[in-house]
């Protein structure tokens, strides 16, 4: 686990305890206000780069986790910017992919200052309206968490398969890596769904 | 206190379970058994994940068949893999699910979170994704998560086949010492020296119920003959 009680992790799950302004924003006006900002990001980059960087040290996120959040974009990153160079230039190129850069960078600043659970309590008000159409907002909220917590281990059944496939020389056929992954995925949610019935979700 | 009245489990037309009737009062059962030999479905039963296609399965008075929640409430389940059974995104909000059906305040269910972590040295981790805890940390986790929710009984399903020796002494030892009833099913016997009785399971019939030191020793020259 890394020092200062910051846990790496992807983009979801990951939380940066904290007690500033952006900690103790309540979930509803922060994903209002990142709204405003990402709009704002992707039309006027040049203005929000600094106002950005000033937010993620307001909330002492460390640069290292900044950066980590913003890693898997890289490669793509990279050939977006190659594109708009030869289409349209290196001033549109800059502006394009900073604004991208900025809005991943924000989006990624409120689940780092936000709690899961803060957030699906946000998002059970949001989706109280729908019970006038008999859906439950504490199912949808559910819904979001197992698929937050599905990503993890789907990641963990793909690389397990692909570690199987390795040792038996299957190369890295996707045929033999895709049914595998799917039987197994399959597996996990029945276990899963069983988990939940055991725990109590239909009590 | 766990009633099982003269249960037959079939799935399909196969025979899982064959006339089993069992009573579970003492504090600690354990249950042994080759593979396939119907531990699990047996395990299952109790909390009525399973319903019995014969028979019947009462815990305090109420059937597994109607009354699940109630019994489900009474009755916590942990998994071989603990993976399975996490299904919050982290730490403290896996634990924090269990307590959603006891409708406490937000006070009350943040100290209850706090208190189960701390219990099982989890309390450094609470913001932390629970896919990054190592295979030992997530049966913890698992454990503090079903115990939240205070169940009298526990019902435990191969909790260490995943586990190193050291955390399979670990949430043994830490079974061991529970206020709940805890119904252990475990390859690993020695887990079971100081339990109260052991139930040995072949090919789905009951067919041992007795103190550890001969259920275990039967168990073994069963599993020795050919
Ligand atoms: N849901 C099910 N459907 C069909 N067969 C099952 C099901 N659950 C268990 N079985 C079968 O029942 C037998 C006993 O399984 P189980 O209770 O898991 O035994 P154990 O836990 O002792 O290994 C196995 O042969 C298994 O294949
Ligand atoms: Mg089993």
């Amino acid at each position: 686990m890394a020092a200062g009680g910051v846990s790496p992790g992807g983009p979801l799950g990951a939380y940066v305890p904290g007690t500033s302004l952006l900690h103790r924003c309540p979930p509803g006006p922060k994903l209002l206000g990142l709204l405003v900002a990402l709009t704002l990001a992707i039309r006027w980059p040049e203005y929000v780069a600094v106002p950005a960087v000033a937010l993620f040290a307001l909330a002492r996120v460390p640069p290292r986790m900044a950066l980590a959040q913003l890693r898997p974009l890289w490669l793509f990153l990279a050939v977006a910017f190659g594109f708009q160079v030869l289409a349209a230039g290196l001033g549109t190129a800059i502006e394009v992919v900073g604004g991208i850069l900025l809005a991943v960078a924000l989006a990624s600043l409120v689940t780092l200052t936000t709690r899961v659970s803060a957030m699906l309590d946000a998002l059970v008000v949001a989706a109280r309206p729908l019970r006038r159409l008999g859906i439950d907002p504490d199912r949808v909220a559910l819904l979001f968490a197992l698929a937050i917590r599905s990503i993890p281990l789907i990641t963990e059944i793909v690389r397990n398969v692909r570690e199987a496939q390795c040792a038996r020389g299957a190369g890295n056929n996707p045929i033999a890596l895709a049914i595998p992954t799917m039987i197994r995925t399959l597996r996990a949610a029945d276990a899963l769904g069983e988990a939940l019935i055991a725990r109590g979700i239909d009590d | 206190m766990i009633e099982v009245e003269r249960v037959t489990q079939r799935f399909g037309d196969r025979v899982i379970l064959r006339d089993v009737t069992v009573t579970l009062a003492e504090p600690r059962i354990g249950v042994i058994g080759s593979n396939g030999s119907g531990k699990s479905t047996f395990a299952r039963l109790l909390n009525g994940l399973v319903k019995p296609s014969e028979g019947r399965v009462t815990v305090d008075g109420f059937d597994t068949r109607r009354e699940g929640g109630k019994v489900r409430r009474k009755v916590g389940f942990i998994f071989t893999d603990p993976d399975n059974q996490i299904v919050m995104p982290t730490v403290a909000e896996d634990v924090a699910f269990s307590l959603r059906r006891l409708k406490l305040s937000p006070d009350e269910a943040r100290d209850r979170v706090a208190e189960a972590l701390e219990r099982f040295g989890l309390a450094g981790h609470a913001d932390h994704p629970a896919h990054l805890l190592s295979g030992g940390q997530k049966q913890l986790l698992a454990l503090a998560s079903v115990l939240a929710a205070q169940p009298e009984t526990i019902v435990c399903d191969e909790p260490t086949t995943l586990l190193d020796l050291r955390n399979t002494r670990r949430v043994g030892t830490l079974l061991s010492q529970l206020p709940q009833r805890v119904v252990l099913v475990t390859h690993d016997l020695d887990l079971l020296d100081e339990y109260d009785r052991v139930l040995v399971f072949d090919e789905g019939s009951l067919i041992i119920d007795d103190k550890p030191a001969p259920a275990v020793a039967a168990y073994r020259t069963l599993m020795a003959s050919p």
